[in-house]
């Protein structure tokens, strides 16, 4: 490996960037190949670009041969991110179970007696509204997003944020009455019936979770099955028109 | 795929600490194995490692080998498996096989 593709691929994961990285297991030739540019020894090779970019549109690694080349695709996307809006207890369980599952997770909360770094060992808490949070860290479709303060003035506006970006998981806390209140409420604001259907709630699998800790295995449950879905529908072999 | 980052992370700092450095990768896997395709493992020059590509049963061979591409700069690809000849003589008690391709930083 180059030293600089090293450093790409070290760039990437800073910049939360999808690559794949492919290697001539021959001659271990590279080439970097992002969503929307390659570069290397092969960045010219149409067959080799459009299996790289199906490795990274599945967001898996796989070992080819392409003309009698074996090519090892090796796929780097950012780690799953769960972005937690409300510092609530709820968010004291969920934070640390989703960091055990290898989510980078944030905690979102203008209120300052709720977003403190001790309520919250070890887990980056932002002080601050949902939106302008949700500005600075760009939103991206390996990104969660669960709203848990029941206050329509936090949680809304962070779900209409998320519901124009393309995370892959938005869920928001509260009943099925309140869901229906938020549904009204954001159709006002211009949310579609049918954007609104992204928003799992009352959040999390019926597993009749009840206390913090229980509420917040039956939200990452819901996240880990939908992620797993996700994957396995774009991973699932295409049929072949007739 | 997140510890496949931390490997590289790992790797980048004993490059700029001046150390030589080679980085294992599992590149496919046949029945069942302990590390997915992707998964890395980084060695420097004094065999010191991070990351895995398997339960740690084959690990030690593959510092052997990483040692060796560190000194001839030459990229390998190594099998692993439970087969009568493997070129190895290190199995995989799982039963399973995987193949690593195993190359130096520059």
């Amino acid at each position: 490996m180059k030293a600089e593709t090293l450093a790409a691929l070290q760039d990437a994961r800073k910049q939360r960037r999808a690559l794949a990285l492919a290697t001539r297991l021959g001659d271990g030739a590279e080439t970097l190949i992002y969503p929307d540019r390659a570069l290397g020894v092969q960045a010219d090779d149409e067959t080799l670009l459009s299996a790289a970019r199906r490795a990274l549109e599945i967001g898996r690694s796989e070992t080819v041969d392409l003309g009698g080349q074996r090519i090892f695709f090796n796929v780097y996307v950012p780690p799953p991110r769960l972005i937690i809006v409300g510092a609530v207890h709820i968010a004291q369980s969920l934070a640390p179970m989703a960091s055990l599952l290898d989510f980078d997770v944030t905690v979102v909360d203008p209120r300052r007696a709720f977003a403190t770094d001790s309520r919250f060992p070890g887990v980056k808490v932002m002080q601050e509204w949902a939106d302008e949070a949700f500005e600075k860290m760009g939103l991206d479709r390996s990104t969660a997003v669960v709203t848990l303060t029941h206050d329509p003035k936090l949680d809304d506006p962070a779900l209409e944020y998320a519901l124009k970006s393309d995370v892959f998981y938005i869920g928001a806390l509260g009943s099925r009455k309140t869901h229906a209140k938020r549904k009204e409420r954001l159709a006002e604001a211009g949310i579609t019936d049918e954007q609104f259907a992204r928003v799992h709630g009352p959040v999390g699998l019926n597993i009749g979770a009840k206390s913090p800790a229980e509420i917040a295995i039956s939200i990452l449950g819901q996240i880990v099955e939908v992620r797993a879905r996700r994957l396995e529908a774009l991973t699932a072999p295409k049929v072949a028109a007739a | 795929m997140s510890d496949a980052l931390d490997v590289l992370d790992q790797v980048g700092k004993w490059k700029a600490g001046g150390k030589k450095v080679a980085i294992a990768t599992v590149i496919t896997t046949w029945g069942s194995s302990p590390r997915p395709v992707g998964s890395q493992l980084g060695v420097d020059e004094t065999g010191a490692m991070v990351g895995s590509v398997s339960g740690g049963c084959i690990e030690g061979a593959v510092v052997k080998e990483a040692l060796a591409a560190i000194a001839d700069g030459k990229p390998r690809l190594l099998d692993f498996g439970v087969t009568d000849e493997q070129a190895w003589d290190v199995g995989l008690a799982c039963g399973g096989k995987v193949q690593v391709f195993v190359e130096k930083v520059n």
